[in-house]
């Protein structure tokens, strides 16, 4: 694992009119490794996320790539640096196959405009192998008839087929049983094992203490602490959590 | 989502009694459009001779000639509406935007021609600004759908009734006749003749043999020039909504907008060509019919608007978004069509047409969701 941050967030802030999501929130990922964002309900994490992931911009603060300062407007912008997110609500189109899934707004077009499903195919089925996601049967299954765990591994492995170098999962086992869970859980941790930067949301510190390196608490919109999960308990996350020591007042806007 | 294990993928897995009764019942729900067409085609075929002695047949060249013509119109329609309706929207415009570009471009040909102009080039002029103008109103449909999030079926029907206004004034609320002779051959001369009788007897290409009027009445014109250019737009939109990035997206969105959105679809870009094109389609149908009839006629599209809708809706096109076929839409617009040829041989009172259409409309998607219900909501294509 490096050293170096692969992404970098310094000096967050959000509001939604009267409501301050983050407040100069910091946050950090190395590659090859899972750093966990976890804090109560409306802590803020979600914004985080959206705000790196293009959704919306941050209304202050800094985010670093690779050591250099960028700019992300857009869905595509963070795309393009290499940032994939999965969303709480997964956002697949149940009505279309893994394939047609894997490849939306990104599809491979041959010359002169028909689609070239059997490169997409070929793609996403060495994707799946690759992850070893062997539970999905065929790649041209409709995705409306997967179970919560096969669609959740498609929304991953989606996520790391463009090149990613950072994958973002917002509370990627919430809907799913003991099993699947598992099955998610394990993928986590082969993302990290191939380099990639992983961050994970999760209210199951359970789960967290499980696969994450690295745990970084929100609390009312602010950062109250990054732990290293080694060195740390289940215990002073949850104290972390709930009565985290608060830098600025919460509710009075920092003009 | 709560899905069971009965989905179509997984079903070829097991191979218990009831999965295999399970996906006879699929498979027939998925085909029952066209055992359908079959079967009517055939009762008509019989219940034609019968009731006539032998003297008439459903079943002849000039009846399915006669059936595809008429069908032209609604399918052009229902093309567009087609891509429409599976992303999840409606157009109720393109009836009296038919009748707009029919007037349109009705007006430009005779005053092009009457200015004296090389009449092939007023044509091609008059053709593209009747389509030209449909399109302009289906931009106008997209851009208030898409960025202004106007639900499409308060934009389309207000937009049907400027479309109605305008048609009217533009012309003068007549129908514009005087047009060059030429142009009714666009509409009415085929790419065959087939002459079943007399000295001339056989198969001609693009061009009749010189005919007594006797000899006429045994002219069979196979396949006009509107039956081709409606046949060639066909097999363009199968292409491109099976084959292509702009078919998947409009799968796509249909299905989940906020998924494509997120995966980075131009989803308001891709919505506004969508009413583009179903007002295009709409425009051809316009234009055709100021050929066919040699005449401009603001109300041209208004009574095929329904049936168009019908024939997507019958066609197994979901109102939901997310699925359907143009294959369907074609199936969907000959059913309403033989079910009216077949009704009118059989000297059944007319207005029973409109009872026997309405009641296949409602029992297509009573099956549809009958399916939908065993199996879940989820097929593309
Ligand atoms: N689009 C929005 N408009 C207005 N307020 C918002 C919006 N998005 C988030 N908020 C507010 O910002 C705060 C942080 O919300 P956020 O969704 O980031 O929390 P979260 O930590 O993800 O919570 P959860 O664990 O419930 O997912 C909350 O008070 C929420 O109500
Ligand atoms: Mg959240």
């Amino acid at each position: 694992m490096s050293e170096q941050p692969i992404l970098e967030i310094k000096k967050a802030s959000k509001s939604f009119g009267a409501v301050q999501a983050l407040i100069e929130v910091d946050f950090e990922v190395r590659p090859g490794e899972v750093m966990a964002l976890v804090g109560d309900n409306g802590a803020g994490k979600s914004t985080l996320i959206k705000g790196i992931a293009g959704i919306y911009a941050f209304d202050k603060g800094e985010i670093y790539f690779e050591g250099k300062r960028v700019h992300i407007h857009g869905p595509r912008d963070a795309a393009a640096l290499g940032i994939e997110v999965v969303y709480q609500d997964l956002a697949l189109a149940d009505n279309l196959d893994v394939v047609a899934n894997m490849f939306l707004g990104r599809e491979l077009v041959q010359a002169p405009w028909r689609l070239d499903e059997a490169a997409m195919e070929r793609a996403t089925v060495e994707t799946l192998d690759s992850l070893a996601v062997t539970t999905i049967q065929s790649a041209r299954q409709i995705v409306a008839g997967l179970s919560g765990g096969q669609r959740q591994a498609i929304a991953v492995a989606k996520a790391v087929m463009w090149n990613s170098k950072v994958v973002i999962l917002d509370e990627p086992t919430a809907a799913l049983g003991v099993a699947q869970t598992r099955q998610v859980l394990d993928l986590v941790t082969r993302l990290a094992d191939t380099g990639l930067a992983v961050v994970i949301i999760s209210h199951n510190l359970h789960d967290i203490f499980e696969v994450a390196h690295r745990i970084t608490v929100l609390r009312l919109g602010q950062n109250v602490g990054t732990y290293v999960t080694a060195e740390s308990d289940q215990q002073e996350i949850v104290h972390a959590i709930t009565a985290g020591e608060l830098q600025f007042v919460p509710g009075m806007a920092q003009e | 989502m709560a899905q069971t294990e009965a989905t179509p993928g997984t079903m070829t897995v097991s191979t218990s009694a009831a999965e295999r009764q399970k996906q006879l019942i699929y498979t027939l729900s998925r085909v029952w459009a066209w055992a359908f067409l079959l079967g009517l085609i055939i009762f008509f075929t019989f219940a034609v001779l019968g009731t006539t002695d032998g003297r008439v047949k459903f079943y002849s060249i000039r009846n399915t000639q006669s059936i595809l013509v008429a069908i032209t119109p609604v399918l052009l329609m229902g093309l567009g509406q087609t891509f429409v309706i599976i992303t999840a929207g409606i157009d109720l415009s393109v009836g009296w935007v038919m009748g707009l570009s029919s007037v349109v471009s009705a007006i430009i040909v005779r005053d092009l021609a009457a200015d004296g102009m090389d009449v092939t080039l007023a044509i091609l002029i008059s053709i593209v600004a009747g389509i030209v103008a449909a399109a302009i109103v289906g931009l106008i449909n997209g851009l208030i759908i898409a960025r202004l999030k106007v639900p499409s079926f308060i934009v389309t029907l207000g937009m049907s009734f400027i479309a109605r206004g305008a048609a009217f004034l533009i012309g003068g609320g007549m129908t514009i006749g005087g047009l060059p002779p030429e142009l009714r051959n666009l509409g009415n001369e085929s790419l065959l003749y087939l002459v079943r009788a007399g000295e001339h007897s056989g198969l001609y290409f693009f061009k009749a043999p010189e005919l007594s009027r006797a000899d006429l009445r045994s002219l069979d014109r196979i396949f006009t020039w509107p039956v081709i250019i409606t046949a060639v737009i066909v097999v363009v939109a199968i292409f491109v909504l099976r084959k292509t990035q702009f078919g998947r997206h409009t799968y796509a969105i249909g299905g989940n907008r906020e998924a494509a959105l997120r995966a980075g679809v131009p989803v308001d870009r891709h919505t506004v060509m969508i009413y583009i094109m179903s007002a295009t389609t709409a425009g051809v149908a316009g234009v055709l019919h100021t050929a066919r009839f040699s005449g401009g006629s603001a109300v041209a599209g208004d009574p095929l608007l329904l049936g168009s809708i019908a024939a997507v809706i019958i066609g197994g096109v979901s109102l939901f978004g997310g699925s359907g076929t143009v294959t369907g839409t074609i199936i969907g617009a000959l059913i309403i069509a033989v079910l009216q040829t077949g009704l009118v041989m059989l000297n059944v009172d007319p207005f029973w047409q409109f009872v026997v259409v309405g009641i296949v409309v409602i029992l297509a998607v009573l099956i549809d969701q009958s399916r939908d219900l065993i199996f879940g909501r989820a097929e593309a294509a």
